[in-house]
């Protein structure tokens, strides 16, 4: 390359296209296809220690973070960080290559079996839980640098434009995967399903895929995303249900352009469903729902109830097929959803969300990561984001499950601060932080049983008992980072 | 062949607990075996309950199986004791004492 | 034993399902119906009565009657459900296959019995009568009057169709005879007049027009099978607007006699008696339990 200088300005020698940047010009029927993961390692030039990442949209139908893993552990590459947006339980083969060295430390989600083991102490360092939008800041703000993403793709062109609402494995809203393909040093697309020039709609762009690898399969389609969730006929959720829409009913919120987030858990689902009954009686147009998308959120759409759906993953096949044809439903990433770094996120904008909890404690601090025998199960999705970005956060749980009570006078694991926690609802009452007396007055006097929460507690105990702390023992197994990168808790080993 | 009389009650439902208590000629004092979720948080007061129970109704030797699925203390309580009175009233074989 | 509580709906939870009794209240029924009966199996009878019992003894129930309905005294279960339940005094016993006063009697004698060996005030303890035969319909008026005990009237529609051989049917004509008579004794008595079940659960539509139609025979309320039939039933015994002012004006005209001290109520230019005042009281208790008075407590 010749440099001379023109003025102030260094300038270089044009020496042939493709010469200084290579394209991929005249080589365009092959694109970026490369013939196997192990090529495509190769070509990201992936060294021992290095951090891969990816997305959690296939869930517990995955099949390519425990590919990928199996291809670098054949490589003989080791004491690598892995930064999943999520782990599922079919990712528990992966803890041979925790025990083999091949994977040194995890930093994102952990469900199921790989967060018991975390809990056990396997690995040497902590398991850094982030929530959806906290993660994006992460790697906004280089503290969770990627070098090489590894992006699961239902649907891709030989160029890298990706897509989540076609082929065998579809699974509709890429949006955990957005700040992975564009933060990571490297992304690499994997696919079963490579279709012609140009993937449109795409979701994520070629400009920021390095490779794409086709693949016999990426996901067990039926574990990927669910037939049509259906409203819980559990009675108890059911009553659980029919306080929260009370409560969205009388909190002053319940009014024209109304906006809210209920995830797809039994009782969220069923107190959609109840505000939904509620909206049509009040003749209540709201404008958008955010969050995980339902068939039923897709069918209050098509209802004219709410403008829009923001979809930053999507549970069922409705909800996959609506995203592909529904204008009113768009696809959005983690950071539009949930990043409080960015220049304005969603959630901010929320009049309601309802939230589910592991445990609540008097102070409303919610836990949702450990059980309560103190074992790492769940990850924080975007608890703690729409809790502190809604104007009003519902958090729902039974007064207890089994013997175990939900209210206790401190969780276990602090996952979203009280401060940002409005209501609990349980089946036999309602409290209401003191923090928001507003919204206490207005629910006073509306047939809703309202508690303090002190009371719930003593109240879920008359059943239960009063549970022995669960032992930990020193080592710190887990760090839940708070949204803005600042740690809220830790969690320690069980013994 | 010994002479075993067996009890059970309760189910594996959320909820509830299945109870099996055997009796027989050759156990001596209680052997209690506990499957449940609830382990960490209220192992011992399980355990204690099982135990008043069999103290309740004079039993002083026995095996004790009990699978829990969450069950409240008065379930267990209630399942224990179905499962020995169902274990007392089976005809005792020559061999059983007491 | 609040002879006059309201009743509109009295929910069964099978004796042998501990989930859901220690729920049982939740679902927000005026009266539960912890079931040993015919919710629970012949094999399961003595594990359930054992549930039923803890359950009475430790779940902290607050806002609902409780109830039991036991195996009527004539079975090879009864007496031992009489013995195990009555020490802990539930609010009422419900007492199946009643044909006759002398089982109320029976019940009666045996309860006393009980409350009295461990303490408990004679009489504490409610019965419930449930009529299922066509002997038992007869004898209604003898029952409803038998014991002091007696708080309100029920009938079985199944086994009592079965018995008289008439067919169940979606329109319920068949009952009309049963619920005449159960109503009638009731009054008589003094006591509450209560429905049987509706059994198709998602048929919630026909729930609330089975559940009107039985108000306004006269019934106070009405047994339900699942939790999601009791806010239909509390919805058809909520008084119309109509009816809750035509009530308000009675009970006004009634104070306002009773403050002159005069004997005769009039309105509108209408006599009114005790019965009118009665049913005007009735219907007020019905709609503050609905939540529709607003201002009044």
């Amino acid at each position: 390359m010749m440099s001379r200088s023109a003025g102030n300005r260094k300038t270089f020698s044009f020496t042939g296209e493709g010469k200084d940047i290579p394209s991929i010009g005249k080589k365009r029927e092959k694109g970026k296809i490369v013939a196997s993961l192990e090529e495509a390692f190769r070509l990201a030039e992936v060294r021992d220690g290095m951090t891969i990442s990816f997305h959690h949209h296939l869930r517990d139908g995955d099949l390519v973070v425990n590919m990928a893993l199996d291809v670098l552990a054949g490589m003989g590459i080791r004491d690598l960080v892995l930064a999943p947006s999520a782990l599922f339980p079919v990712h528990e083969s992966l803890l041979r290559h925790v025990r083999s060295g091949v994977i040194r430390s995890i930093e994102g989600s952990v469900n199921g079996p790989v967060g018991r083991a975390a809990s056990e102490g396997l690995f040497s360092s902590p398991v850094i839980l982030r929530s959806h939008g906290g993660r994006v800041r992460a790697m906004q703000a280089g503290e969770l640098r990627v070098d090489v993403a590894v992006l699961a793709a239902p649907a891709a062109d030989a160029m890298g434009n990706l897509s989540g609402i076609s082929g065998p494995s579809a699974c509709g809203s890429l949006g955990y995967a957005f700040s992975d393909a564009q933060y990571a040093d490297r992304v690499i697309a994997v696919t079963d399903n490579l279709v012609h020039y140009p993937a449109v709609p795409f979701s994520i762009p070629q400009t920021l895929v390095d490779w794409v690898v086709p693949v016999e399969s990426i996901g067990v389609p039926e574990k990927i995303v669910s037939g049509t969730l259906r409203v819980t006929r559990d009675p108890l959720r059911l009553i659980i249900a029919e306080q929260v829409a009370k409560v969205v009913e009388e909190s002053g919120l319940f009014t024209g352009g109304f906006s809210m987030q209920a995830g797809a858990g039994g009782i969220s689902l069923a107190a959609s469903a109840c505000i939904r009954e509620r909206m049509k009686a009040a003749g209540i147009r709201g404008s958008f729902i955010s969050g995980g998308i339902t068939g039923q959120s897709v069918e209050m759409l098509e209802e004219g109830l709410f403008e829009s759906l923001l979809d930053v993953q999507s549970f069922d096949l409705e909800a996959v097929a609506s995203l592909a044809s529904n204008r009113g439903h768009a696809e959005m990433s983690a950071s539009f959803y949930a990043n409080t770094a960015s220049k304005g996120c969603v959630v901010d904008m929320l009049d309601v969300a309802v939230l589910g909890a592991t445990q609540v404690d008097t102070d409303f601090n919610v836990n949702v990561n450990t059980e309560s025998d103190g074992v790492l199960l769940h990850g924080i999705g975007g608890h703690m984001d729409t809790a502190a970005g809604a104007a009003v956060t519902v958090v729902v749980t039974p007064l207890f499950r089994g013997r175990m009570p939900m209210i206790v006078d401190r969780v276990l694991t602090v996952t979203t601060p009280g401060e940002t926690v409005d209501v609990v609802v349980t089946e036999r009452g309602v409290a209401v932080n003191p923090r928001r007396k507003d919204l206490l007055e207005n629910l006073r006097g509306k047939g809703i049983p309202l508690m303090e929460i002190g009371d719930l507690k003593k109240m879920a105990e008359e059943f239960t008992g009063i549970p022995k702390t669960p032992s930990f023992g020193e080592k710190i197994i887990g760090i839940v980072e708070y949204r803005d990168g600042t740690v809220i808790d830790t969690i320690r080993q069980r013994i | 062949m010994q002479d075993q009389r067996i009890g059970v009650a309760g189910s594996l439902e959320s909820c509830d607990v299945l109870v099996m208590v055997i009796l027989s000629a050759e156990s001596r004092g209680m052997t209690l075996e506990i499957d449940s979720p609830s382990l960490a948080s209220f192992g011992e007061e399980m355990k204690n309950t099982v135990m008043e129970i069999m103290e309740t109704l004079g039993i002083p030797h026995a095996v004790i199986k009990v699978q829990d699925r969450g069950a409240l203390d008065c379930t267990l309580r209630a399942r224990t004791e179905a499962a020995a009175k169902r274990a007392l009233a089976v005809p005792a074989g020559e061999k059983v004492s007491e | 034993m609040n002879r006059r509580r309201l009743r509109r709906t009295s929910l069964y939870i099978p004796g042998t399902n501990p989930g859901m009794l220690a729920n049982a209240e939740v679902y927000g029924a005026d009266s539960v119906i912890l079931d040993l009966e015919d919710g629970v199996p012949v094999s399961e009878k003595d594990a359930a009565r054992i549930l039923v019992r803890n359950a009475l003894q430790h779940i902290p129930y607050r806002r609902a009657e409780v109830t039991v309905r036991v195996n009527a005294l004539s079975t090879p279960f009864g007496r031992d459900d009489f013995r195990e339940i009555i020490p802990l005094a539930p609010d009422a016993v419900r007492l199946p296959k009643c044909e006759s006063a002398d089982d109320v009697r029976e019940a009666d004698a045996m309860m006393t019995e009980i409350e009295l060996e461990n303490g408990i005030e004679p009489g504490t303890v409610g019965i419930i009568a449930i009529t299922e035969s066509a002997r038992g319909g007869r004898n209604l008026s003898e029952i409803a009057a038998e014991s002091p005990r007696l708080i309100a009237l029920n009938y079985g529609a199944e086994d009592y169709t079965a018995d008289i051989g008439a067919v169940r049917t979606k329109e319920g004509r068949e009952l009309d005879d049963i619920r005449a008579k159960v109503i009638v004794a009731a009054r008589i008595a003094g006591v509450q007049a209560l429905d049987s079940v509706f059994g198709d659960v998602n048929d919630l539509d026909g729930l609330y027009a089975e559940a009107l139609r039985v108000r306004l025979l006269g019934f106070d309320g009405k047994s339900v099978i699942h939790p999601r039939q009791i806010p239909v039933v509390h919805r058809a015994f909520t008084p119309s607007d109509q009816e809750v002012g035509f009530a308000r004006r009675v009970m006004a005209a009634f104070r306002e006699a009773s403050s002159r001290g005069a004997g005769v109520i009039a309105l509108d230019g209408r006599m009114i008696d005790a019965p009118v005042v009665a049913r005007a009281e009735k219907i007020l208790a019905l709609a503050e339990a609905a939540g529709c008075l607003p201002g009044e407590r």
